[in-house]
């Protein structure tokens, strides 16, 4: 007999499907409707990128308590692709539970002996109830979620709600959806022993959050700050992201008398032209962004450079994969830090924003373009796959509507006929932002001849060394007012005083708030300080310098974020031990509060050749 | 509140245009290209044809790459807003100016090594996408501003200054711009002014891809025996195929012409092209013919110039996307903003 996993609100649910087979939105059904019973979730969407085959796993984990990091492990799996029903089989942890259709008997040694196996005749069920192929497919997906309703106490009224939201004017389509979700879930009430050891409890743990991905949620982001130009090229994970923003654009920004649209998209023919686009909107006053990952930023160098040394507004959103282009383009990781920071040729840095969440994908999204048009500068928005492709629960979308677009320092036709004095790159300030004006403004004044550097404060054109170098020493103070306006880093104090601190950044965020609080039960001591933005606030500086140990956590080999500290703050290497996390897979509290705690407790600190965790 | 263009104060007998500007206030800073340069005249042409057009200088964005050629925009129209770019990309940089505010007339200048090299992609996606823009290459068939190597458009056969002869096929970008859907297309040669400064015209008077190759030779490297983008070789070989004049409402109509020597083609804002034909047998309003003709012409060794084809009502990317009219770029918070009651009805079907 094997064991038996008994756990309430606390399990990871694995589906193992064959893409298209339209289990994406039995998936999202089962997920919303333990959201719905009050009890948090965290899912995740699993896809290689190579398609034959087509496997996708969805993995849900329920977590009363709330984390939504990814756990590890499997304590059921539904597996509904033969494909992989060997691996599938193979990663139940001992004790848990495998659910499989059993219309087709399938030899003892295709099993584990350790593991509790459920079948279901579904396709069997399917093909009594139904005889267009289509349907027996789809419905064979909603009748494993009614089967996994009685096995794991989902309410059925909260599932039946949600059809009827989902299929709203469309009583036919709901009500045939309700059948085979009772037809699977009378099935298994009648046939199996329900419910398993794992079980799902009402509670109240979910309140006003929402769950969304955060690609579609910066695509939001971009509508609310006011973008009306995006340029792009299709690579994943960033597809969704333009294809987000374009959706939100048609509902939101369609003139309800012409059917004209106040925003354009150009889908490009490479990363160079969608950025050379993005620059020449920015360059004539329209809030522009582009949206791509790790290959497609290395095509953009030289055009980054351009915004940077032009000083012309520009929004790029990267949602980092595992690179290179024939790497691994369905993993995550957090591996273009350096590349973003440091993009392009001649001394260069850039501002680049750290969202943690879908909710932070929303608010940086909508902030890059007030704070690019307030620096005249790139902005980069760091996002990754795990954030960007996978839905996540998260605080409401807040918008304040008082709030205008900040459009920076832009000289206006009055300003100018009122004889103020326009230097494109003068520092009428003393904040290193110079003011710009918008082609066609006035009729003789205020035009400029933009080109990257060799001019002067009025840019007329020179090559004089001096007048480059007064130039680049505004760009340096300009990146120093920005350290006071980019979004503060945000710093959790340990229960008690302590010399050993943490510093993360990005979607690593809710691992490290689970491994911080199985430090704290631990009675491990952990200050956590997470990064926003680049360039980098004072208290970054001022959290290193009050512990003696600081460790980082990033998801990539190099350390990268440490790199950057290192080098922009001045601190010895010796002082920053990086945890890192880089196999593809999202990072988890396990392996955080592993590496942290067991260095701890070990009170064996080690510089950094040693000590990266594998 | 509006501003009335102010021309400056000029010698009382220079001749005005309607606004009151004389030729002068549509020069630009002094031109740091070599004495004798072909580009020097294309920006003498393009200063002539704004201020006959009576066009208000800073309601032109005028924009470049990198090259010889991509410096001149310094040169003319200093009231207009410029943009020199990076190498080969000024298409791109066009487009997406021209997105953010359609009110603008839109000049983009380029070598054959910024639009047949580096920039080829991004001349060819320009032009198909349909932007509506004045697209000017200054064709030397090298590469002036790195002194002197082969470009794309260099003919095969051509000799190098120092004698190296060049193997590769010539790119011929009017032919490109044909097959991808320019919907005005031209040649010239920077040395005929009559012919230059009235296809500029009509060019920016056109609403959609407007694309002018112009020989433009390079005496510092490649104007000598031998080399096929030369002063004397192209004035040799050049075939025009018509004589082009932009008649604009009051112009009035300069001489009589015998029919069927004539054809006036009227754009899509009201302006005329009269078309006096040098070739009977040309039609500039046929695309195919227009691209075989050019083939044909080609390998008799002549070099076909004048206006090549015309779409009279062309269609540009603001009606392939849709867009409003109001520019983009003036639309404020109150269109582009949903606000917070939108948002809490989104939140709620996130639930
Ligand atoms: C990315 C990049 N590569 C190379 C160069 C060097 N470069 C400057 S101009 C030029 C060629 C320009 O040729 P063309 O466009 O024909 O202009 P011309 O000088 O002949 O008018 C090159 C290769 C550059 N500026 N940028
Ligand atoms: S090098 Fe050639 S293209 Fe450049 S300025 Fe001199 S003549 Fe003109
Ligand atoms: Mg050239």
């Amino acid at each position: 007999m094997p064991g038996v996993i008994n756990a309430t609100n606390d399990f990871v649910v694995k589906f193992a499907n064959v893409n298209g087979s339209g289990s994406a939105s039995a998936n999202q059904l089962f997920a919303k409707s333990i959201l719905r019973m009050g009890i948090p979730i965290a899912s995740r969407n699993i896809f290689p990128s190579n398609i034959q085959g087509l496997p996708t796993w969805f993995e849900v984990r329920v977590s009363g308590e709330g984390h939504l990091g990814r756990r590890g492990g499997v304590d059921l799996m539904v597996a509904m692709n033969p494909q992989t029903w060997d691996r599938d089989v193979a990663e139940i942890d001992a004790g848990g539970y495998l659910f499989y259709d059993s219309t087709r008997p399938l030899p003892r040694s295709r099993f584990r002996e350790d593991i509790n196996v459920i079948g279901v005749p579904l396709t069997e069920m399917c093909n009594a109830a139904y005889t267009d192929a289509r349907q027996r497919q789809l419905f064979k997906n909603i009748m494993y979620v009614g089967a996994l309703s009685a096995l794991l106490q989902i309410d059925p009224g909260v599932v039946e709600t949600l059809l009827s939201e989902a299929y709203k004017g469309k009583e036919k389509l709901a009500k045939s959806n309700r059948d085979a979700f009772h037809m699977g879930r009378d099935w298994a009430l009648a046939n199996l022993a329900c419910p398993l050891g794992l079980r799902l409890e009402r509670a109240d743990k979910v309140g006003e959050r929402i769950y969304v991905d955060g690609n579609s949620a910066a695509g939001l982001g971009a509508v609310y700050g006011g973008a009306t130009v995006c340029a792009w090229y299709p690579i994943t994970p960033s597809t969704s992201l333009a294809e987000g923003f374009e959706k939100y654009c048609r509902r939101f920004r369609t003139e309800p008398d012409t059917g004209k649209k106040r925003y354009a998209i150009v889908q490009a023919e490479d990363e160079l032209a969608s950025i050379g686009i993005v620059i020449g909107a920015a360059w004539n006053g329209a809030r522009a962004f582009t949206a791509t990952s790790g290959p497609g930023i290395s095509l953009m160098q030289e055009f980054v450079g351009l915004s940077y040394f032009a000083e012309i507004p520009s929004v790029i959103f990267d949602v980092q994969r595992a690179g290179p282009s024939t790497g691994m383009p369905t993993r995550t990781q957090q591996s273009d830090v350096l590349a973003a920071a440091y993009a392009s040729h001649g001394d260069t840095k850039h501002i680049v924003l750290f969202p943690e969440d879908p909710n932070e994908c929303f608010q940086f999204g909508a902030d890059a373009f007030d704070i690019a048009d307030r620096f005249q500068q790139p902005v980069f928005v760091l996002l990754d796959l795990d954030i960007g492709m996978n839905d996540w629960l998260c605080e409401p979308f807040a918008w304040d509507d008082n709030r205008r677009m900040d459009r920076g320092k832009v000289m206006t036709a009055e300003e100018l006929e009122a004889g103020k004095v326009f230097g494109r790159y003068l520092d009428a300030d003393g904040d290193g932002i110079p003011y710009r004006t918008y082609p066609g403004t006035h009729p003789n004044k205020g035009a400029f001849f933009t080109r990257g550097t060799s001019r002067d404060r009025f840019a007329k054109y020179t090559e004089v060394g001096a007048a480059y170098v007064d130039n680049m020493q505004r760009l340096l103070q300009k990146f120093e007012t920005a350290k006071g306006v980019v979004p503060h880093p945000i710093l959790r104090r340990a229960a008690e005083p302590t010399r050993v601190g943490v510093i993360y950044y990005g979607s690593s965020s809710a691992a490290m708030q689970e491994a911080l609080t199985a430090l704290e039960a631990e009675g491990i001591q952990v200050d956590a300080l997470r990064i926003r933005a680049f360039p980098f606030h004072r208290d970054v500086d001022a959290f290193i310098a009050e512990h003696d140990t600081v460790f980082v956590v990033e998801q990539n080999r190099d350390a990268q974020l440490r790199t950057l500290i290192m080098n922009e703050c001045s601190i010895a290497p010796q002082q920053l031990i990086p945890v890192l996390h880089y196999d593809g897979t999202p990072i988890t509290a396990r392996f955080i509060r592993a590496a942290i705690g067991d260095k701890v407790l070990a009170n064996k600190v080690l510089p950094f050749a040693g000590a990266a965790a594998e | 509140m509006s501003f009335l263009p102010k021309p400056k104060l000029h010698h009382p007998r220079l001749p005005v245009n309607a606004l009151g500007f004389t030729r002068r206030d549509y020069e630009g800073a002094i031109s740091t290209l070599c004495a004798g340069c072909g580009h020097d005249s294309i920006s003498a042409a393009i200063i002539q044809a704004c201020f006959e057009l009576d066009i208000e200088p800073h309601r032109v964005a005028k924009m470049s790459g990198i090259g010889c050629s991509s410096k001149t925009p310094d040169y003319f129209l200093g009231a207009s807003h410029g943009f020199n770019s990076v190498h080969g990309r000024m298409p791109s940089v066009l487009t997406g100016a021209n997105l953010a505010n359609r009110e603008l007339l839109y000049l983009g200048v380029s070598g054959d090594g910024d639009s047949a090299s580096i920039g080829f992609g991004q001349f060819a996606h320009s032009i198909r996408r349909g932007v509506n823009m004045t697209y000017i290459v200054e064709n030397n068939g090298v590469y002036g501003l790195t002194k002197g190597q082969f470009s794309a458009t260099s003919d095969k056969g051509s000799k190098a200054k120092k004698g190296a002869i060049n193997t590769d096929e010539a790119i011929d970008l009017i032919g490109i711009a044909l097959q991808l859907g320019a919907t005005y297309v031209g040649r010239s040669f920077s040395g005929d002014k009559d012919q230059l400064v009235p296809l500029i015209k009509g060019a920016m008077r056109h609403d959609g891809p407007a694309f002018i190759d112009c020989i433009s030779p390079c005496v510092a490297f490649n104007n000598h025996e031998g080399s096929t983008k030369s002063y004397d070789f192209v004035r040799e070989h050049n075939e025009a195929m018509n004589h082009l004049d932009v008649i604009i409402g009051r112009n009035p109509i300069t001489a009589d012409y015998a029919p069927g020597e004539v054809r006036d083609v009227q754009q899509h804002d009201g302006s005329v092209l009269r078309l006096r034909k040098l070739h009977a047998e040309y039609d500039p309003t046929d695309r195919v013919g227009a691209m075989h003709h050019l083939h044909e012409r080609k390998a008799a060794g002549e070099i076909v110039t004048g206006l090549l084809y015309i779409e009279p009502d062309p269609q540009d990317l603001h009606a392939n996307l849709g867009t409003v009219a109001r520019p983009l770029n003036r639309l404020g918070d109150a269109a582009l903003v949903p606000g917070a009651a939108a948002l809490e009805k989104l939140n709620a079907s996130l639930r």
